[in-house]
């Protein structure tokens, strides 16, 4: 059962400060570091800590038919974004199953960038070759050249701004701009995957090492993947794999909000989704929060007024910040209503639920 | 990164470790399972008067990361249980062995000393 994982550029590094490593989606990552879950979610939401991000995937498209290209790969209309803006999108099958979801950055008028789910470069690259053939646009994966570090936290914007380049204080919400930290240029993105705001640096992969040493020093700490979930499903952003995936599509995912159906050049997936928007989805992803006392877990199941099992859940855990417990999951449409109590059913227990809309935990302003 | 595995106590290769205490068997989980498990936020624990079967389950333990089904050590009744941990969960990481779970009364007391010396156990870790 000897499995091959993959090492980031950052392995030592997290073998050095203690880190449990363990295998994640085909790569050796560090799930926590010496202080524990808890306290690295707490340390991001009080003030910032830092990830290795590495292993996401990085899928370039140059050329003249770079936008066009893109364009019909994914479902948000990408053309809006000015060079130095980025957007989160999904990207479907034929059939309105999600392939990944993903962020498209504007590098240039002929140079977009899809950085994509570890798990999946392999699936993606595949997918946007066949679909994204025809286009004056050369399709390349470039993950191995660069290293990601997330930063993250209230804390995290000025911290980077110290480091690389005080004028990225002044990059919006989903852009992206270069800086420096110490001898390595680095880009980076102002967004992530936590519910706080901060930074994501790509790092040619040979710097990647500096500048988490560099970030350390600073102040910085190392936050493994056990709290990158927690925090990610306070703040209700889904997790490829566990709450969408090719079998689920974006409308009734709840990301019908980067489904475009207008702009022009009409995605993979266009007459599917246009279906599911017309006719209304059967199935909805729903976000809950654990009323009875108990912790929900991944993969328990819903039940409705009968006993009957008539959905899963798909993601559910500790929420440390806003307390007890939070989660998603999938039931008939007739189902999903804010406010409405769910009955969630793991190892013989039956728990109470409510139906919240929006984020678990928003950070305040 | 010496897991704490104090002589005085038995234990379960399922890492659970168990004290006579008179007629009863004090149970609780190890310092190595404590240390797997992680940040410790909620114990599930079975009331006074439930019977346990050696080797099946009789609670769970949830991390952050994930829920543990603990396994009793011998069978007997349950005649107490920690509402302690209840209020305080992290305690357990604190120090496992003074965060005790459940007291069995067993129904062949001789069955604890079937149970893994601290040195047979430490082998297994």
């Amino acid at each position: 059962m000897a499995e091959t994982l993959a090492n980031t550029p950052l392995h030592d590094a997290h073998v050095e400060l203690g880190a449990k490593m363990v295998a994640f989606g085909g790569w050796h990552m560090p799930i926590q570091y010496s202080a524990g879950i808890l306290a690295e979610h707490r340390a991001v939401r009080e003030r910032c800590g830092m990830f290795d991000v590495s292993h996401m995937g990085e899928i370039d498209f140059c050329g003249r038919g770079a936008i066009a290209c893109v364009q019909r790969l994914v479902t948000n209309d990408i053309a809006k974004l000015t060079d130095g803006r980025a957007a989160y999108t999904v990207t479907c099958h034929d059939h309105g199953g999600i392939v990944d979801d993903c962020i498209v950055y504007r590098i240039g008028p002929e140079h977009l960038r899809i950085v994509v789910n570890a798990a999946n470069i392999a699936k993606d690259f595949a997918h946007f070759r066949t679909h994204g053939a025809g286009f004056d646009c050369t399709i390349e994966d470039v993950s191995s050249e660069w290293a990601l570090i997330a930063v993250q936290g209230p804390a995290a914007v000025g911290l980077v701004a110290e480091l690389a380049g005080s004028s990225l204080r002044d990059v919006p919400s989903f852009g992206f701009a270069p800086g420096r930290i110490g001898d390595v240029e680095v880009v980076a993105a102002r967004t992530g995957y936590t519910g706080e705001d901060g930074f994501e640096l790509f790092i040619p992969t040979a710097g990647a090492v500096s500048v988490w040493h560099a970030l350390l020093k600073a102040g910085a700490p190392a936050i493994g993947l056990g709290a990158r979930d927690t925090l990610r499903l306070e703040a209700r952003l889904s997790l490829y794999g566990n709450d969408i995936d090719d079998t689920t599509d974006p409308i009734s995912a709840g990301l019908g909000w980067v489904v475009k159906l207008d702009k022009g050049i009409a995605c993979v997936g266009h007459d599917a989704l246009a279906t599911v928007r017309g006719a209304g989805s059967t199935r909805k992803l729903v976000g809950f929060r654990v009323v009875d006392r108990g912790i929900i877990r991944d993969g328990a199941d819903i039940l409705d007024d009968a006993g009957a099992i008539v959905g899963r859940v798909s993601s559910g855990g500790v929420a440390p910040t806003v307390g007890g417990s939070v989660g998603l999951g999938w039931v008939p449409a007739a189902m999903a209503q804010t406010g409405r109590t769910l009955q969630l059913q793991q190892r013989g227990k039956t728990m109470a639920a409510e139906q919240v809309a929006g984020p678990f935990y928003r950070r305040p302003k | 990164m010496s897991s704490n595995v104090p002589t005085d106590l038995r234990y379960t290769k399922d890492h659970e470790w168990a004290r006579r205490e008179g007629d009863l068997i004090v149970v609780g989980i190890t310092a190595h399972a404590v240390e797997q498990l992680g940040d410790i936020t909620l114990v599930t624990l079975p009331n006074a008067g439930t019977k346990v079967t050696e080797g099946e389950r009789f609670g769970d333990v949830d991390s952050v990361k994930a829920v543990s089904e603990l396994f009793a050590p011998l069978g007997g009744e349950v005649v107490e249980k920690n509402g302690e941990l209840d209020a305080a969960p992290e305690s357990l990481n604190e120090d496992p062995y003074a965060g005790w779970m459940i007291k069995i009364r067993p129904t062949n007391p001789a069955d604890f000393d079937a149970l893994l010396a601290a040195a047979d156990y430490e082998k297994l870790l």
